[in-house]
């Protein structure tokens, strides 16, 4: 479970999160809202790599915002970038193998536990295929095993099917729907293609101008009125 | 069903295996052998002017190693590499003049002085990158040639501070020495490329293993590699630790080496050649640090001393030789010259097929 609460960030003049309190119970989570909602302020204020004026976030129990940036990968945070990060000039294995590396999980069984996440996610190439010579599809899937190795507590996901094509969403969404089952980790999914959203999540949160304006279940959410007006952008009251 | 499951993927690992290692054990052998040609063979295949010259190669390779480590993996552009080497030749210059430690343990301690010095110099990569850190380093460069200018480089005498009376140009002062078992110049060349191949594996063991995928993780992107768990700082200057290091030993295999350096040998300008000579030879590869010895050394001796040609000349084709690579192969040479010549095996190779095919048509 993650607790966020009183959770703002200011910019020199923008503040992309605006007191914002919302409660991740586990399994997969989704969280939409429109661009510039605040959605990857908000998992760079997990990662470490923006710090918030004020709030606070617990993961498990336990203060993330405490941790050094580099820290959180160690106790268990994954995440996947809007852009490409999978590092080309290593092979699928090395790729995988850095973050086994630097999770704090066992030396022994390194080899074991990236074949079990490149197998875990589907990829058929060689683990010593260069990533730079792969396609779309298969350098996310790269990404998801990434995210997937060594312990992951929290994974989160942001945008992992942007540019894929429907066929390739439909094999990612069974990828990310067994994620929590299979490794224990709670899963936070921002995307804007909700059949996504509505296929791997259970709950899902709902940001506007770095508000929370819903969250609940995910079937309840999609059909609330509040929600597709601020999609729509015809909301005007708030 | 399971059974036989894990049999196939048995019999699939083993296949893995297999076909890694033909060519693993074909590559080392090559190098193996390349690597005995060029110790034995070469110092009795051509004349001491040669051997000198090779010597200088191989020591401009490891600086060329150093550098290829900082950008090309890490993506720190330092020009100031030949700045560091001429502190590390400096610091071995004084420690042997000055104390009577064996030669090994010369290298080692240069080496680890020069480390620290270089970990100085590459404190602003924390927070800047690409043009301004390639200008602070090449302000230390500059720094560096004021300096040892202003302080009369070695200029032999004993003691740490030793100056001798006479001038720094004579050569009155005894050379910096060599190790004991190789002092003349075919064993001392011998001794060089022995403690280049040791600094080529020492580079490899570190790009193979955790710090070099922690480097290709940074130079791919840092917010990327901070979410992986990397260390930013720690991996940063660890990769000028290394490179400094290697520079500084290759500074005092080149001390010892020309026995009286003199600061004038060491030009601000010489760090600009050796990044473009590194390019040129392909920063990605362990083979484009060695092009690039070649290039650096090499080069200037056959257009001076063999043609007769005035060596600034070089500069020029440095200059059209980066543009080419820039453009055509950001890999270099070492990635680029593989390449062609394998287009080239397959062209000849489809011509006499072409040819002995055609040849049946009409008989």
């Amino acid at each position: 479970m993650i607790e966020v609460s009183g959770l703002t960030v200011r910019f020199a003049g923008v503040t992309p999160i605006d007191d914002m309190s919302v409660v991740f119970p586990g399994g997969t989570c989704g969280l939409i809202g429109p661009n510039g909602a605040g959605k990857t302020t908000f998992f760079n204020v997990l990662s470490g790599f923006v710090k918030p004026a004020t709030g606070s976030v617990a993961a498990f129990g336990e203060d993330l915002l405490k941790m050094a940036d580099f820290r959180r990968a160690r106790w268990g945070l994954r995440r996947t970038f809007q852009t490409e990060m999978a590092i080309e000039k290593l092979s699928i294995f090395d790729n995988v193998a850095m973050i086994h590396e630097h999770s704090g999980a066992k030396r022994s069984s390194r080899r074991a536990d990236v074949q079990a996440a490149v197998d875990f996610v589907g990829l058929t190439a060689s683990p010593r295929a260069t990533v730079g010579g792969l396609g779309a599809r298969e350098r996310r899937l790269v990404e998801v095993a990434r995210a997937v190795v060594g312990r992951p507590r929290v994974v989160l996901l942001d945008e992992p099917a942007a540019g894929l094509p429907d066929e390739e969403t439909g094999h990612l969404s069974e990828v990310i729907q067994k994620i929590p089952d299979r490794f224990g980790a709670l899963v936070i999914l921002v995307d804007h293609d909700m059949s996504l959203v509505s296929a791997c999540c259970q709950t899902t949160a709902v940001v506007d101008f770095g508000k929370l304006i819903a969250s609940g279940p995910t079937a309840d959410i999609l059909r609330d009125e509040h929600v597709m007006r601020a999609y729509l952008g015809t909301e005007t009251e708030l | 069903m399971s059974a036989t499951d894990a049999r196939s993927s048995g019999v699939a690992a083993a296949r893995a295996r297999l076909q890694l290692e033909p060519s693993t054990a074909l590559r080392g052998a090559v190098i193996l052998g390349l690597f005995l040609f060029v110790v034995l063979a070469v110092p009795s295949l051509v004349g001491s002017d040669w051997v000198t010259t090779f010597a200088s190669v191989s020591i401009y390779s490891i600086v060329a190693l150093g550098f290829g480590i900082l950008y090309g993996r890490v993506g720190m552009i330092s020009l100031g590499q030949v700045a560091l080497l001429s502190v590390g030749c400096w610091i071995a210059a004084r420690l042997a003049y000055a104390t009577s430690i064996p030669f090994p343990v010369l290298l080692l301690v240069t080496g680890a002085i020069t480390c620290a010095i270089g970990v100085l110099v590459g404190l602003p990569s924390l927070r800047l990158s690409g043009l301004y850190l390639a200008l602070i380093t090449l302000m230390f460069a500059g720094a560096v040639t004021v300096v040892l200018g202003v302080i009369d480089f070695p200029n032999g005498g004993h003691g740490f501070k030793g100056t001798s009376v006479s001038n720094t140009l004579t050569t009155g002062n005894p050379p910096v020495r060599r190790p004991s078992i190789a002092v003349g110049d075919t064993a001392f060349y011998r001794y060089i490329v022995v403690v280049t191949a040791l600094m080529f594996l020492l580079a490899l063991v570190h790009v193979a293993a955790k710090p070099g995928r922690a480097w290709a993780s940074i130079r791919e992107s840092e917010p990327a590699a901070l979410a992986a768990g990397v260390n930013i700082t720690l991996y940063k200057m660890w990769a000028f630790a290394l490179a400094s290091f290697m520079t500084g030993v290759a500074g005092c295999l080149l001390a010892s080496q020309v026995g009286t350096p003199r600061a004038i040998t060491f030009q601000t300008q010489d760090s600009l050649t050796l990044a473009a000579t590194a390019l040129i030879g392909g920063i990605f590869s362990l083979w484009g640090a060695i092009v690039a010895g070649i290039f650096n050394q090499l080069f200037p001796f056959l257009f001076s001393a063999q043609w007769g040609i005035n060596s600034n000349f070089l500069l020029i084709i440095f200059g059209i030789g980066l543009l080419q690579v820039l453009l055509t192969a950001p890999g270099g040479l070492a990635e680029q010259f593989p390449r062609d010549m394998a287009n080239l095996g397959r062209l000849i190779v489809r011509r006499i097929r072409s040819l002995t095919g055609g040849g049946k048509a009409t008989a």
